[in-house]
């Protein structure tokens, strides 16, 4: 089986300060990691190919300092690492994204694609579904479990509000997973050490078929009106009360707040 | 093409170094940084969340966790890939080192385990007991331990009794004896013994399996701290190891046993940093807090100047241990390139540096016992409760003051070493304390004061070494041969030197990383080194006149403290103030950041 795990370089949010002034996020100094729930891909696509075998690419849209996560699903695991960077994709919105990797996809045969639900850092989840669309493939979303046949069927297991759907999807499929899905393991001193020995293919628009007019900015459709940071709120209060003394706190505090 | 000549043990107090000639640890490559991540990955999540259980010694813990360790290639880091490890340098193994030094119980495990246990077999091994032992150690599928120590044998190693004869068969040694303070014993599966073969005066040394007859261990000894880790006593009785397991030479054993040890205190230093590091990070979370008279305790300047302290100290540790261990790196290179075994290069570089290795096994060892004594006083009525993480810290570092040889012994060994070198022409001491006396007959240099950044640093350290070279010169010279029995004076001369390596260590790295990151960028590096400086010129006065004032008199005495105090005399700096700037980064950043 051939798997293709698509990641994102994403400032590690639990390390991020909000400049006071600006109300912009402070990203010098602050360290990227992959993206949560794309580390829950990858780590999903690890445990199909120890199951029953499998190759497992990883591809990453962003600028070179990029690399460093490709370094990482090597160092976890995965076979083949291609770079996606090039001037021309630049400030694309979710849409030029989906469509660039959906380029790059095109050039690649593989049974299953897999992507987080959605990144840390914007939050949109739609660059997975966008690149089903853009390669007319069968999509599952938010995804905490996957078994394969072994043959052409995935059985899947989806979260949904109300619960879960179990589903069952015939290879090739793309699908998102949520971080939820597994713990993702530990980088190994032997899978670091062949992760710099092992070389990450780099291609540019010229590598994919792609029309550079959809590129980058030029082909992102959605612009940032305003960028704000919310207020934090105050801390709660706790009681350790039983039921009927926590009723009566609860409806003093809303008549002091006029909500009743 | 000319090669360049690296730094060599010792130099530091006859040599200029350039800052661009040091590493500093703001150069760690991706990789190397990467390995540090995966420790820190597997000590947060596998380790931190258990310390209560490692430290009640819960059955098959510590075990288990070595082997995940193993697992991920955390044991395997310095051995070569030809023995299934992973072939690192000096410098990552420093590095995985620290981070895995960040809690103690398990850090003196996993050191016992992957430094002083496995290291005698790589270095001394035959090829055959290497491909025996060596793959397993790494993974983890033997665990090892070190056993040198005995009742009546501790700093004083090589009066042991453990007695070995050679059995009648000649295929067999057996051994006799017992083994005291052994880390790992619980558990282990090998052991590297140390035992005198029949009525030799050296020490030889053995691997031996626990599966071999005749072995019993004591019970699991009560500690003030480090509790998780396994310290017991180890009997021998008619132990039968056979020929092939005899490590190295006969009468090698004592070689064996320092050799490594040069290597295990320079590493109980990276480790010592680690547990310092994740101890201010402790403090400063809670100092931010904790909320007394309307505001954190962190504003408090009270508060503010022990927080900058315990960063000052352990940054200027941090300087010295990776200028050492990358000195030792382009040694082993060096001495690799001249036709020298990777193995024979590891033991010659690590003996070179041994004067610098033990002056970091006692400044860091101590520099922990502060950071952790004023991360309890911090914390308060909570420091001293059992619930929060500072009371275990304060009992973990104690130990480390102990072993890896006391702190006497290794001040004793500092200056031990360097006079050595110098006897053996290795390291011109004479001429450059020769060239001081005559400094001192000579006018003082009252040049203009240049306020710009470093000068007077600059000029302070090049008198810190003239200092440190002026006491040991007039000591040497005062007792000869018998200056080894005048501990006190040797242990004033050995800080004094520890100053000085301290010194020029911690402004090297400075404006090393001035040249890369731009002074604007380092205000609170600079500070540190800023401070460092200002408090060791008057560590070194009192250390120098103490000495001086034991054996000189007269107008020789009255010349040589006027030296000293010109020697140490600092302009002045307002160190509350740069304390506070230190203190203000930290509380901004919530944990350690330098």
């Amino acid at each position: 089986m051939k798997i293709v795990v698509c990641i994102k370089q994403v400032p590690d949010t639990t390390e991020i300060k909000i400049d006071p002034k600006t109300g912009t996020l402070i990203r010098e100094g602050v360290p990227s990691i992959i993206n949560p729930d794309d580390k829950g891909g990858l780590e999903m696509a690890l445990q199909l190919k120890e199951e029953k075998g499998a190759h497992i690419t990883v591809i990453t849209m962003g600028p070179p300092q990029a690399d460093l996560i490709l370094r990482e699903a090597f160092a976890m695991g995965a076979d083949r690492a291609i770079h996606l960077t090039d001037r021309k994709f630049a400030g694309a919105d979710t849409l030029a994204t989906s469509y660039a990797l959906a380029g790059a996809l095109k050039k690649l045969d593989f049974d299953l694609l897999i992507t987080g639900r959605q990144a840390i850092d914007g939050d949109t989840a739609q660059v997975g579904p966008q690149i089903a669309e853009h390669l007319d493939l069968p999509q599952v979303s938010y995804l905490e479990d996957l078994k394969f046949d072994g043959e052409k069927t995935f059985t899947m297991k989806r979260h949904i509000e109300e619960g879960y759907q179990i589903l069952e999807v015939e290879a090739p499929c793309v699908v998102t997973v949520l971080s939820s899905a597994n713990t993702p393991r530990y980088m190994s001193v032997g899978g670091i050490v062949d992760a710099y020995q092992k070389e990450v293919e780099v291609w540019g628009k010229d590598q994919i078929d792609v029309d550079e007019t959809l590129l980058g900015l030029k082909g992102s459709p959605t612009s940032v009106h305003k960028a704000f940071a919310r207020g934090l709120k105050p801390a709660g209060e706790l009681y350790e009360v039983d039921t009927d003394e926590a009723v009566g706190i609860i409806i003093n505090k809303m008549k002091e707040k006029f909500i009743l | 093409m000319t090669t360049k000549k690296y730094p060599k043990g010792g130099e530091f107090l006859v040599k200029e170094t350039k800052p661009q000639d040091i590493f500093i640890p703001e150069e760690f490559s991706e990789e190397q940084i990467m390995i540090k991540e995966t420790c820190r990955d597997f000590l947060e999540k596998e380790v931190a969340p258990l310390l209560d259980e490692i430290d009640n010694k819960k059955d098959g813990l510590m075990v288990e966790l070595l082997g995940k360790a193993g697992e991920l290639g955390l044991l395997g880091i310095a051995i070569p890939e030809k023995y299934e490890g992973f072939g690192q340098d000096m410098n990552t193994s420093m590095l995985s080192t620290e981070i895995m030094g960040t809690y103690s119980s398990f850090a003196v495990a996993f050191a016992a385990h992957a430094g002083i246990s496995t290291l005698p077999i790589l270095y001394y091994g035959t090829e055959t007991q290497k491909s025996k032992y060596l793959p397993k150690l790494a993974s983890g599928e033997y665990k090892g331990a070190y056993c040198l120590t005995e009742p009546g044998a501790g700093s004083d190693a090589s009066s042991c009794k453990s007695k070995v004869i050679l059995d009648k068969d000649s295929k067999h040694y057996i051994l006799n004896g017992q083994k005291m303070w052994i880390t790992n014993a619980g558990f282990a599966d090998v052991f590297t013994v140390f035992a005198k073969i029949d009525d030799d005066k050296n020490l030889s040394a053995f691997i031996v399996e626990k599966t071999f007859n005749g072995i019993s261990l004591g019970l699991e000894e009560p500690k003030m701290g480090i509790k998780g880790s396994s310290t017991c006593m180890i009997f021998f009785e008619d132990c039968k190891i056979p020929v092939e397991n005899l490590l190295g030479e006969r009468g090698d054993g004592f070689r064996i046993a320092l050799n490594v040890l040069n290597n295990g205190r320079l590493k109980l230093a990276a480790a010592v940093l680690g547990a310092g590091k994740n101890v201010i990070t402790n403090t400063i979370t809670y100092a931010n807090e904790r909320v007394q008279f309307g505001k954190s305790i962190s504003n408090f300047g009270a508060i503010k100047a022990k927080m900058g302290q315990q960063c000052i100290r352990l940054f200027a540790i941090e300087s010295a241990i990776y200028r050492c261990s990358n000195d030792i790196h382009n040694n082993i290179t060096e001495l690799m390139a001249a036709g020298m075994s990777k193995e024979d290069a590891l033991i010659h570089a690590q003996k070179e540096f041994a004067a610098e290795s033990a002056i970091l096994k006692v400044a860091s060892s101590e520099a922990l016992d502060y950071v952790v004594d004023e991360g309890v006083q911090i914390y308060g009525g909570m420091g001293y409760s059992s619930e929060a993480p500072m009371e275990r810290a304060y009992r973990d570092s104690r130990i480390n003051r102990i072993f890896e040889g006391t702190n006497e012994i290794n001040r004793m060994l500092v200056v031990d070493f360097l006079m050595k070198k110098a006897f053996k022409n290795e390291l011109p001491l004479l001429v450059a304390s020769q060239a001081v006396a005559k400094e001192l007959m000579s006018i003082p240099d009252f040049g203009e004061i240049d306020e710009s950044l470093f000068v007077r640093e600059n000029k302070l350290v090049a008198n810190f070494k003239k200092a440190a070279l002026l006491v040991s010169g007039a000591a040497a010279q005062k007792f000869m041969q018998k200056l080894g029995t005048e501990q006190e004076i040797l242990m004033g001369i050995s800080d004094i030197i520890a100053d000085c390596y301290l010194s020029d260590s911690v402004l090297l790295r400075v404006e090393r990383l001035i040249e890369l990151k731009g002074e604007g960028n380092c205000k609170e590096q600079i500070a540190m080194a800023e401070v460092f400086i200002y408090d060791a010129a008057d560590r070194i006065h009192k250390n120098a006149k103490d000495a001086l004032n034991s054996f000189a008199e007269g107008d020789e005495l009255r010349m040589m403290l006027l030296g000293i105090k010109r020697f140490t005399k600092h302009s002045g700096l307002n160190s509350k103030d740069k304390r506070r700037l230190i203190a203000d980064k930290l509380i901004e950043e919530n944990k350690h950041c330098f």
